[in-house]
């Protein structure tokens, strides 16, 4: 194919210096490293932060799976995917295990990721500390000095409100006993995939022009007070009506004319992968006999 | 040591100004400036060589007119504002052995949350106005280590009493409270980690008088209960006649006068406190 830009997209200039905050974000685990937030054919908010990042990493022989939600489909992940793809020409898939380089909004995919692989995530709001301290000078100066009360004050706050801390995503995690990151908004379901990860996740925010990462193999430990211990959504007797999985992240959804709610993966590939292996098992059956 | 001998604070040559001085004003010489002002370079000496005593227990006023150096040298004590010179040693930190102005901007917060608590002249320094006054207490808290919702809780529940809000409140943001209701949340959370030092600055400034009125009270009441060291700013001598033990009056960031409330109001020796005491009669 012919291609109009240089490859994916930005010049070598432009690539290498995302790449260096990221070396540096890479070495201070969960520190919001500034970049230039450069100007992309999609708007700000619609996932540049990450997009910048997977075009500053992608190689010729990367295999590309973007996600949103969940959802290899959306129009969001098509577009990035064509984005990415017409300007780099390499390969891209949904199953999970088969990708180099998974860029995700709002999900970590539930396959385990593997050492060689890099999840890329988007990230509307970088900073954890934000609603509690507006001004960046004084956040910058709470992290220096790791007076992370702020943090703590909010999931307080969150019980007094509600009587738990169950409300929503992009619970804040403590990173390597050092920095409180945000997670970006995955389900707390997702928090303890990040502990220990095999594999490298880059956390990019384009409208706010931060980079910031989890090394393979770092602590990454959710906050929660002593008496009120920190819990990820819960789907205790629910499975996938499609492929059966349980202990997943669902999805509720409600049928159309009977009105009844039923469960189903929120990662489709996850349940296609599933669902193909399941009807490939009823296929060897005839075979073998 | 007897502890009524030993001061719990010691405030030693404490200087604060604004701007860096020019060759006019660095000479030291008062006569060249203008009340706390540098005509020359517009640099503001706010606090002068300042040098007290807090004892244990007791309540110590500090007063003079508007302008010269009361906030600005509670800020200096709570570590808000930089000291452009001087030392404070308190007797429960490293044995009141280390300046406390030397230490690290993490030490003196450490300090800050363990040893001191604060009421701010204007109770949006002191409060978060959109959160929980139970979550405005809970901040003190969480900021001197504790991890525990029903203790933080159950202490704050506590203190709210203390302090007449009705517990039934507490869930309210200080933004729905009247000035001498957020006064009181901010006592509330200035007291919740049990600080052997309290800082009141002008708690009462602003609000009508029978509210002032029970402000003080409280006041007497917690110093009475809890024993525990309070140094209170007022432009209003009324208010230091009432809860002082003993007074310190400043004057364009200088201490002009010092020594027992009583004594003062009786004898004022400078010309500025004798007017200042002829006014209240
Ligand atoms: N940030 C600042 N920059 C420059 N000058 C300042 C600053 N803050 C205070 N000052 C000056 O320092 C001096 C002392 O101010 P301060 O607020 O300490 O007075 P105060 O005794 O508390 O007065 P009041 O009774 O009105 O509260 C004043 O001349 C003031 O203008
Ligand atoms: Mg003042
Ligand atoms: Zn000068």
């Amino acid at each position: 194919m012919k291609i109009a830009y240089n490859f994916a997209f930005f010049d070598e200039g432009s690539k290498r210096e995302i790449r260096r905050a990221t070396l540096k974000a890479i070495a201070i685990p969960g520190y919001q490293v500034p970049f230039a937030s450069r100007e992309m054919p999609i708007a700000r908010g619609w996932g540049t932060g990450g997009l910048q990042l997977t075009l500053s990493l992608i190689g010729k022989n990367d295999v590309l799976k973007v996600i949103d939600q969940g959802a290899d489909e959306s129009v969001n992940a098509v577009n990035i995917k064509k984005l990415v793809t017409g300007t780099t020409g390499v390969k891209t898939v949904e199953v999970t295990a088969e990708a180099t380089l998974i860029q995700s909004r709002h999900r970590i995919p539930e396959i385990p990721l593997k050492e060689h692989q890099i999840l890329v995530l988007q990230v509307p709001l970088p900073e954890p500390l934000r609603y509690y301290e507006p001004s960046e000078f004084v956040t910058k100066r709470l992290h220096a000095e790791k007076e992370y009360s702020g943090a703590w004050l909010m999931l307080f706050e969150q019980i007094m409100k509600y009587g738990n801390m169950s409300s929503g995503a992009d619970h804040p995690v403590m990173v390597h006993d050092r920095y409180v990151m945000a997670p970006s908004p995955i389900p707390r379901f997702d928090n303890p995939k990040m502990n220990y990860s095999n594999a490298l996740i880059l956390l990019g925010a384009g409208r706010e022009k931060k980079v910031y990462a989890v090394p393979p193999y770092t602590k990454v430990v959710s906050l929660a007070f002593d008496d009120y211990p920190f819990e990820a959504e819960r789907f205790d007797g629910m499975s996938c009506r499609l492929c059966g999985a349980a202990g997943v992240f669902l999805d509720e959804l409600i049928h159309e004319e009977t009105g009844e709610t039923y469960h189903q993966c929120n990662d489709t590939s996850f349940c296609l992968s599933r669902l193909n292996s399941v009807s490939a098992k009823y296929q060897e059956v005839p075979l073998n006999e | 040591m007897n502890d009524f001998e030993s001061p719990i604070l010691s405030v030693k040559n404490l200087n604060k100004q604004y701007g860096a001085g020019c060759g006019h004003c660095r000479t030291g010489d008062e006569e060249r400036l203008m009340k706390n002002y540098c005509p020359k370079c517009g640099t503001v000496y706010a606090c002068r060589h300042i040098s007290f005593d807090l004892y244990p227990g007791e309540v110590f006023g500090i007063v003079g007119e508007s302008g010269s150096g009361k906030s600005t040298l509670m800020q200096c004590l709570y570590f808000d504002q930089d000291v452009t010179g001087g030392e404070a040693y308190i007797r429960t930190y490293k044995n009141g052995e280390v300046n406390l102005f030397g230490e690290s901007s993490q030490q003196k917060r450490h300090i800050r949350n363990h040893q001191m608590g604060k009421v701010y002249q204007n109770p949006v320094l002191g409060l978060r106005m959109g959160f929980s006054s139970i979550g405005n207490i809970a901040e003190k808290l969480i900021a001197a280590g504790s991890r525990n919702v029903g203790a933080m809780e159950g202490r704050g529940r506590t203190l709210l009493e203390h302090v007449n809000i009705p517990v039934r409140r507490m869930k309210e943001p200080p933004k729905n409270f009247s000035g001498g209701m957020q006064q009181r949340v901010q006592i509330a959370k200035a007291l919740s980690n049990n600080p052997p030092i309290l800082l009141l600055d002008e708690v009462t400034t602003g609000l009508d008088l029978s509210v002032q009125a029970s402000v003080l009270d409280l006041i007497k009441k917690l110093q009475r209960q809890l024993n525990i060291s309070i140094i209170i700013v007022s432009h209003d001598l009324g208010v230091i006649r009432m809860l002082a033990d003993r007074t310190m009056v400043m004057l364009d960031g200088r201490v002009i006068e010092y020594g027992l409330t009583d004594q003062i109001l009786e004898d004022p020796q400078h010309r500025y406190t004798q007017q200042l005491v002829h006014s209240l009669l």
